[in-house]
């Protein structure tokens, strides 16, 4: 008979122990963006609640972005580098198809060669890395995960396109979980709509381009009412579904932390889910701008860095983008 | 569903996304130019409607339906 595998002991929980994050200096508005593409301050505000949003230096790369949050986070953690076992890194614009960021992240940060994995669920991806994390450590195969959501989206930036110039950003945003003696991630709800995955795409393929090469680098391109109708048709019940399978209300919530996609989608969703007014709603795109996958933990740092919110209150988590892939989860504020 | 129950039931959703005064909503009025409605509050009223009137408007539609008029006929059909 085969002899039985071993496993380790199952933990009760895990939890968002600490949050850091990392706003790059150069503050762009609207005016600058609007001259390219013959739009306004006032279209863009209108159209997306953009005031301004920040881009990294040019020779600022996602991993240098990842490197100031993540050390930010595992500081107010009250550990050191080697004592995290795992990094995820939740990105869609580290530029380089092979190592990954978390890698290079893991080593540049001073982990004792932790595993290393990068996470490409676009607007999605942090919360689906907050899951793996959560299941990780649940499950005894890692002790103190570091979870990371950054981009330097302006890096694939046509910024002559009216559909997505105004939109994207840059930036880094990092949490650490760890082991936790009752449940402070609850499930999560995901999934994904590849059927509509052209919505949110890239202009061409790498094999496209090298053989072929277009006029602009492969960069982002969107089809925003397409997105603004599945996300405000289909986010809201994913919503609902990761309240339920938490088994708590939206009453029970302090905070509302939704991908920061467009501020006119918060609105939307906020008025479908008739969210308590003492819920606190994340609006951090006003001055970040849409930072995919780093917009969750960013929005969630402001938050907590503002004062907003009591510790240890439940938030309700969402993202959703490219792929159409969504991941939403109720968590324990640290 | 009759013409009119049509046009107050939509005339209630442009209220309801755009906060524009029903008396205004009128068959000869166009949502984006006299109506205040922009690409995506148009999504949201589009939306509105096929919940309240059980019909599909496919994203290809949407940029035919100019005028109120316009969304209370393709309703009438779509319902018919």
């Amino acid at each position: 008979m085969t002899k039985a595998l071993r496993l380790p002991p199952t933990r009760a929980g895990s939890r968002i122990m600490s949050i850091g994050s990392y706003r790059p200096s150069r503050v762009v508005d609207n005016v600058e963006i609007a001259a390219r593409i013959e739009s306004s301050d006032e279209w863009i505000r209108d159209r997306s609640g953009i005031i301004e949003r920040r881009w990294a230096a040019a020779d600022e790369t996602v991993v240098d972005m990842a490197l100031i949050a993540s050390g930010k986070a595992v500081a107010a953690a009250g550990l050191s580098p080697e004592q995290i076992s795992m990094v995820l890194v939740a990105t869609v614009t580290h530029p380089y198809q092979t190592p990954s960021a978390a890698a290079e992240l893991a080593a540049r940060l001073g982990t004792n060669g932790a595993g290393a994995l990068d996470v490409a669920a676009a607007c999605a991806g942090f919360c689906y890395a907050l899951s793996i994390a959560d299941s990780l450590i649940r499950t005894g195969s890692s002790e103190y995960v570091l979870v990371v959501g950054v981009e330097k989206l302006t890096d694939f930036l046509n910024l002559d396109d009216r559909g997505s110039a105004f939109i994207f950003a840059d930036g880094a945003g990092a949490v650490v979980v760890g082991p936790a003696d009752h449940p402070g991630i609850g499930p999560v709800v995901w999934g994904s709509d590849g059927d509509q995955k052209d919505a949110i795409t890239m202009t061409q393929s790498w094999a496209e381009y090298r053989t072929e090469p277009g006029e602009q680098f492969p960069a982002l391109t969107m089809q925003g009412q397409q997105v603004f109708r599945w996300a405000i048709g289909e986010i809201s019940k994913v919503c609902v579904q990761a309240l339920e399978a938490a088994g708590v209300t939206i009453d029970d919530l302090v905070a509302f932390v939704p991908h920061q996609a467009n501020m006119r989608i918060t609105d939307a969703m906020v008025k479908q889910l008739k969210l308590p007014e003492h819920v606190v709603v994340a609006r951090d795109i006003a001055t970040t701008g849409n930072t995919s996958a780093a917009s969750v933990p960013l929005a969630l740092d402001r938050l907590v860095e503002n004062g907003e919110l009591p510790g240890g209150g439940l938030a309700l988590l969402v993202g959703f983008g490219a792929g159409l892939a969504f991941a939403a989860q109720v968590v324990e504020l640290p | 569903m009759a013409n009119t129950e049509i046009l107050e039931g939509l005339a209630a959703i442009v209220n309801e996304v755009a906060g524009t005064p029903v008396a205004d909503i009128t068959p000869d009025k166009a949502f984006i130019d006299d109506l205040d409605i922009d690409s995506l509050s148009m999504v949201e009223v589009v939306m509105a409607c096929e919940d309240k009137f059980g019909v599909s408007i496919p994203d290809g539609e949407v940029k035919n339906l100019k005028t109120v008029g316009d969304a209370v006929s393709y309703i009438e059909k779509a319902q018919a």
